[in-house]
């Protein structure tokens, strides 16, 4: 998890695009600059950045869903549910499913998890649109790279 | 109940309009003052309730292309028409 670049995924884990559900693993950091504000002695992860962890989460199975064709960008948040303070050094178990797949927006539900006990969970919406520059698009496949997308999960069908 | 009445429903549980200023002649934008991101949550009730996906990007597709207006597909009487239409589809 890099959180100065908005990386927080370190790992897709299971990816099924017939099964619209997607799993990713996710480490804190030990140190940031983001918890030398959030708070002071006391750090924390902003519950901001676990809900963003949940959206880049559901982000990658509707980018596989679309096949890098299109790029989903978070338009609604709902039920957003933070359970238990989140610490550096944590290791994040992230889960979404698809619940909803519209015409030009889609639906999940994410879920938190940290050594098997949930800790946060949300209803994700999102507007699907072609992807609004290549260079962003190119930047996406290396970054899917990165964190070990399964590219046989979008190679058939 | 008639599909302008569940569309009514709909649109009062979802954006918190009162039911009796919805009529079929209410246009959902101009009208009832409902935005592209609230229009997502109807769309996904009235897809769930109906059965069907409504086809929001041809639709604006279309209007953004000049063959089709606003009022054609966002008046409540001609959106409801038009969900008739992809229930009938379905069916067929």
């Amino acid at each position: 998890m890099q959180l100065e670049y908005f990386q927080l995924i370190d790992r897709i884990i299971d990816l099924s695009v017939d099964e619209h559900r997607i799993k990713v693993e996710a480490r804190i950091p030990t140190t940031s600059t983001v918890f030398e504000g959030h708070f002071p002695g006391y750090p924390l992860m902003p519950g901001v950045l676990l809900v963003e962890a949940m959206a880049q989460t559901s982000g990658w199975l509707l980018v596989a869903m679309n096949r890098f064709e299109r790029m989903p960008f978070l338009a609604a948040v709902k039920e957003a549910k933070l359970r238990n303070f989140v610490r550096p050094g944590e290791n994040l178990d992230i889960a979404a499913s698809l619940t909803h797949e519209g015409s030009g927006y889609a639906m999940t539900a994410a879920r938190i998890s940290i050594g098997g006990k949930l800790t946060c969970s949300a209803s994700l919406t999102f507007s699907i649109v072609p992807f609004p520059d290549p260079v962003f698009r190119d930047q996406m496949m290396v970054c899917a790279k990165q964190i070990d997308f399964p590219a046989e999960a979008i190679a058939h069908g | 109940m008639s599909t302008f009445d569940q569309v009514a429903n709909i649109i009062a549980e979802t954006c918190d309009i009162p039911r009796d200023t919805i009529t079929p002649e209410s246009h959902a934008i101009d009208d009832l003052g409902i935005d592209s991101l609230d229009f997502l949550d109807i769309a996904f009730a009235i897809d769930k309730a109906f059965g069907i996906k409504l086809p929001l990007e041809k639709w604006t597709q279309e209007v953004n292309d000049g063959k089709a207006t606003t009022e054609q597909y966002f008046v409540l009487s001609n959106l409801c028409s038009r969900i008739d239409e992809l229930v009938a589809a379905k069916g067929a």
